[in-house]
């Protein structure tokens, strides 16, 4: 025991004794931890290693360690964790969705404080008003969008031939959509369905996403901009999940149960199902694998064609030095630059927030090779941001619940909808 | 290791069990399968198409994985040494050092075999901060260095041994140290090999605790550095996750076959029941 | 003298394994139910004393309630399937029989598998249609189920991976005390006359019921530590139909921020745990001193 004993002080000694030595290389500059999630495939820890040390040959001041934490939530956890113990990172990418969490929590600072030369203010201008809006509430500007992404309509232009469909004309309205998904839906001799018309995710996670989309298609909105009213019992948002559940209750263009967002590429590159709603960020997967001729289309609308804004925006920690929190929005500007973010969509498939960086040589070459990665362009005027309120996590899962509940038939969306509201009424009663 | 009493099992028997068999490892051969193909969508299953080794080189190439190996073989052994260390001690004392209080000591600690640190997460986390050890091997094995379950099995095993062989090193004039290392220990080999194996494969696989302590590339293990593949944002790769699977569970699969009879024979030996 | 040295030598060595386990699981414990009376502290808004607030919610929360169900269903199953899959397991591997030792490491294989891993593949064998399970129904007549995505089956597919995790585990512990029996207590027992059954039911079985106490307990704590497959799956759903305890207090504490109410959970299922514990280990502990 003795042994251990001395080994661990040996162990915590020489911890001690690499920290002060790290300490003094690193004398005179400011350190920054940076926390990102991983969402897509490939080395994207290598991307972001990359920025960084091309940030760090920029400002020699300043060492950031960028720490890849796990997926959204996890980071999310980490961060918020690290901050409660008194040790947050100084820059974090986190959900745009987190605002409300990260201002009750005290963590974040509003990012527009930092904003003072008129050269920050336009790079603060070059942002896309669409993708700052979830990040505005309380007269801030909370966080600056990074790695966002909208979702699209892929389809099976094959399958919509084989129906006597013209490929290129796509569903424009609700009523479309059920039309062709009626054209295109097979089934075997049994009276088994072996190919789907639609499938629209509904899992924990990814249904709010979606149907954050549907309810602004019928001109509804799901919350107020501040994070303390819901609007689940509008009858245009009851009509909203209503089609959702009709598309496979009554027109059985959709598969029954709940569609798995994670499967969903697989389904549709199986030709399983003939159109999905998936992130613009899997384009660089369907175009690779499809055996078929596809089409990126944008969401049809009753008669708002509105699609839904998600990702991660960067915020910026309290509990830091100043000298931290400057550096920290320097990185932030750094990333969000439109060079960097124009690389950043050719490497990830996220879809740039600012418009000069779809004007850069590297989003043209891009986009004149893949005109699909267009659709996501065109729709963000039309796209609203995800679901998002003050204790967002546990609202969010109670309006995942009511879907799935009215999804799988245990509620009628009328029934599940007036739970969820009267649920969240509760938590978001003390923040009106 | 099959005695020549056993009975010769039965055609129906044989085959109920390697149907069994072919069940448990299904999911193991989809990954051997899935990744050594083209990630063409595992869904067109497809016994012929090509093999390819470019889902482990993606793999490679995305992130550090020899570090992350040789991070959760440094935590693995620390935890397992540190294990045997503690738990002997205090199973020693427990069955040669009985005071008063002592049976209640016990019960506490029996206690902790069904508290998983898991659940205690935020406390746990807490006190690492405050003693410095966050992101630190050190740390991530800190909180699982007492294994009530090694406490246990120990003691079971110590109590086992007969009080004859412990007198007649204390006559020969052995002190309480040289008695457990020259009696106890020696005898207890086989509990200690299976304890072994137990905690290896509790730790290698461990994955949420730490996820929440380690930041770097220099302290995150295998586990979380899996996670990386399992992302769903785009819907999951399984060619790719797959050989991430592959590649993180190869060295104690290897370990496994290589040492699988001397594994069960020290589990039938250290009398577990 | 004795009881003196006995209380200085036992207490030196239980020093190391003390501070550790304190440190680590009582404190945070106490802490946990402390923290339990208080409201969970947020930035804006510092932490008050509620009283048993935290509890009488509970009491009223559908989701614990289904939760509980959900975890006393999943135990009711995962428990004695893995044991009596693990004990048969044990048997085929314990007669002589071709391959043997292929087909024991494909029983053991499971265990060493991560869990985080594991979990998307068997999201593939899961998966409506073209998935292996849903093909296998499919060739008895009962194929095209969306098995993760319907309330009715997702908890009994999650139960399922459970089941295959650990069996495997469990045989280890079974084979080693089959093996422990020795040949000629069978051969008498065949000798006079006794059927397979009838060995496996009066010599077998009693034999190895200490065993089964041991996995028992590993089984249960199994039955509530297990959760990763719930994260890396289904997140409980659909409408919650998948959440277990543990998942609910990582959901509420992790997710939702709200500590507090995380702690009245966790103090629920400790207290759950702890009882356990007691009932198992006073009845194991007695049983075992037979030898």
């Amino acid at each position: 025991m003795h042994i251990i004993k001395r080994n661990l002080l040996k162990l915590a000694a020489t911890g001690l004794v690499l920290g002060v030595v790290g300490a003094s290389q690193a004398f005179a500059q400011t350190k920054l931890d940076f926390y990102y999630p991983v969402q897509v495939g490939g080395p994207v820890t290598k991307v972001i290693d990359g920025y960084v040390a091309k940030f760090m040959a920029e400002n020699p001041g300043i060492q950031v360690a960028p720490i890849y934490s796990g997926n959204y939530n996890d980071t999310t956890t980490k961060a918020l964790t690290a901050a409660k113990a008194g040790t947050p990172p100084a820059i974090a990418v986190l959900l745009a969705t987190d605002v409300f969490t990260l201002i009750d929590e005290d963590v974040v600072e509003p990012i527009d404080q930092f904003v003072k030369t008129d050269e920050d203010k336009a790079w603060l201008d070059g942002f896309m008003p669409a993708y700052l809006k979830s990040a505005q509430t309380e007269g801030h500007l909370w966080s600056v969008p990074f790695q966002r992404s909208t979702a699209v309509m892929y389809y099976n232009k094959q399958a919509f031939k084989d129906a006597g469909l013209d490929p290129e004309n796509y569903p424009k309205t609700w009523d479309d959509m059920v039309a062709a998904g009626k054209a295109v839906t097979q089934k075997d001799a049994s009276g088994n369905t072996t190919r789907w018309g639609i499938g629209i995710a509904g899992n924990v996670g990814s249904s709010q996403w979606m149907f954050g989309a549907l309810a602004a298609q019928n001109g509804a909105r799901l919350m107020n901009d501040e994070g303390t009213e819901t609007y689940l019992t509008d009858p245009k948002v009851v009509e909203a999940l209503q089609y959702w559940v009709d598309l496979s209750k009554k027109n059985g263009v959709h598969p029954q149960g709940i569609f798995e967002w994670g499967t969903a590429p697989a389904d549709f590159l199986a030709g399983r199902v003939s159109m999905i709603w998936h992130t613009t960020g899997n384009l660089t997967n369907i175009r690779k694998n499809a055996t078929f001729d596809f089409g990126v289309a944008p969401f049809p609308g009753h008669p708002n064609p509105a699609s839904t804004l998600g990702g991660g925006n960067f915020y910026i920690f309290k509990d830091t030095s100043d000298e931290q929190k400057q550096a920290a929005f320097k990185l932030a500007k750094f990333l969000t630059s439109d060079e960097i973010l124009a690389d950043w969509a050719v490497q990830t498939g996220y879809v740039a927030p600012r418009d000069g960086a779809w004007k850069t040589q590297t989003l043209t070459d891009y986009t004149a090779e893949e005109p699909n990665a267009l659709v996501a362009l065109k729709q963000i005027p039309n796209a609203v941001p995800e679901f998002s309120t003050h204790e967002n996590a546990r609202t969010t899962k109670i309006l995942n619940d009511a879907l799935a509940a009215a999804l799988t038939g245990n509620k009628t969306p009328e029934k599940a909808l007036a739970d969820a509201q009267t649920e969240i009424d509760k938590i978001l009663k003390q923040y009106r | 290791m099959t005695s020549v009493s056993t009975p010769k099992a039965g055609i129906i028997t044989t085959l109920g069990a390697w149907l069994l068999a072919f069940i448990w490892i299904s999911p193991l051969l989809f990954a051997f399968w899935a990744a050594f193909h083209p990630a063409t969508g595992a869904s067109s299953f497809d016994l012929f198409a090509p093999l390819t080794l470019e889902n482990f080189s993606q793999v490679l190439a995305a992130a550090p994985f020899p570090r992350y190996f040789l991070n959760t073989f440094l935590l693995v052994s620390l935890i397992l040494a540190c294990q045997l260390v503690v738990c002997t001690l205090a199973a020693y004392a427990f069955v040669c050092f009985p005071f008063r209080g002592s049976g209640i000591l016990f019960m506490l600690v029996l206690i902790q075999l069904m508290i998983m640190p898991e659940i205690l997460l935020v406390e746990n986390y807490r006190t690492l901060a405050n003693l410095g050890l966050r992101d630190t091997i050190l740390g991530m094995g800190l909180p699982y260095l007492a294994s009530a379950f090694g406490i246990f099995l120990f003691r079971q095993t110590f109590k086992s041994i007969p009080k004859e062989l412990e007198e007649a090193a204390r006559l020969e004039g052995a002190n309480a140290f040289q008695i457990l290392m020259r009696v106890f220990v020696p005898l207890a080999k086989p509990t200690y090999i299976a304890f072994g194996l137990v905690t290896v494969s509790y730790h290698w696989n461990n994955f949420l605790w730490p996820l929440v302590v380690t930041n770097s590339v220099e302290t995150r293990p295998t586990t979380v550095g899996l996670q990386v593949f399992a992302t769903v944002e785009q819907g999951v790769d399984w060619a790719r996750v797959t050989a991430a699977t592959l590649l993180s569970v190869a060295p104690l699969l290897v370990a496994f076959i290589l040492f699988q009879r001397q594994f069960v024979q020290s589990f039938m030996r250290a009398g577990i029941r | 003298m004795n009881k003196s040295r006995n209380f200085l030598y036992g207490s030196l060595l239980l020093l190391p394994a003390a501070v550790l386990l304190w440190t680590f699981t009582y404190q945070p414990v106490l802490a946990t139910i402390y923290n339990s009376f208080f409201t969970t502290p947020k930035g804006r808004r510092p932490s008050v004393f509620i009283g048993a607030d935290h509890y009488t919610r509970m009491i009223e929360d559908p989701v614990f309630w289904q939760a509980l169900t959900n975890n006393i269903l999943y135990a009711a199953v995962t428990i004695p399937a893995s044991m009596g899959l693990a004990l048969a397991m044990a048997l085929f591997v314990n007669s002589r029989m071709s391959g043997q030792g292929l087909v024991r490491m494909a029983y053991f294989t499971p265990t060493v598998l991560p869990m985080v891993a594991v979990a998307n593949i068997w999201l593939f064998f899961y998966a409506p249609s073209y998935g292996p399970v849903d093909q296998l129904l499919g060739l008895i007549g009962l194929g095209h189920n969306n098995l993760l995505g319907t309330p009715s089956t997702a908890l009994w597919s999650l139960i399922v991976i459970t089941i295959w995790k650990e069996a495997g585990f469990f045989m280890i512990f079974y084979l080693a005390a089959l093996q422990q029996i020795s040949p000629t207590l069978i051969e008498a027992a065949r000798l006079e006359g006794a059927s397979p059954w009838q060995i496996f039911r009066r010599v077998t079985a009693p034999l190895i019921m200490p065993t089964t106490l041991f996995v028992l307990v590993n089984a249960l704590i199994g039955a509530f530590r297990l959760v990763d497959h719930v994260i890396a799956l289904t997140k409980g759903g659909p409408d919650n139909s998948t959440t277990l305890l543990l998942f609910y207090i990582y959901e509420t504490g992790f997710q939702y921020w709200d500590t507090s109410y995380a702690a009245a959970l966790t103090v629920f299922l400790l207290a759950v745990l702890a009882l356990i514990a007691l009932f198992q280990f006073g009845y194991l502990d007695r049983k075992v001193h037979y030898r």
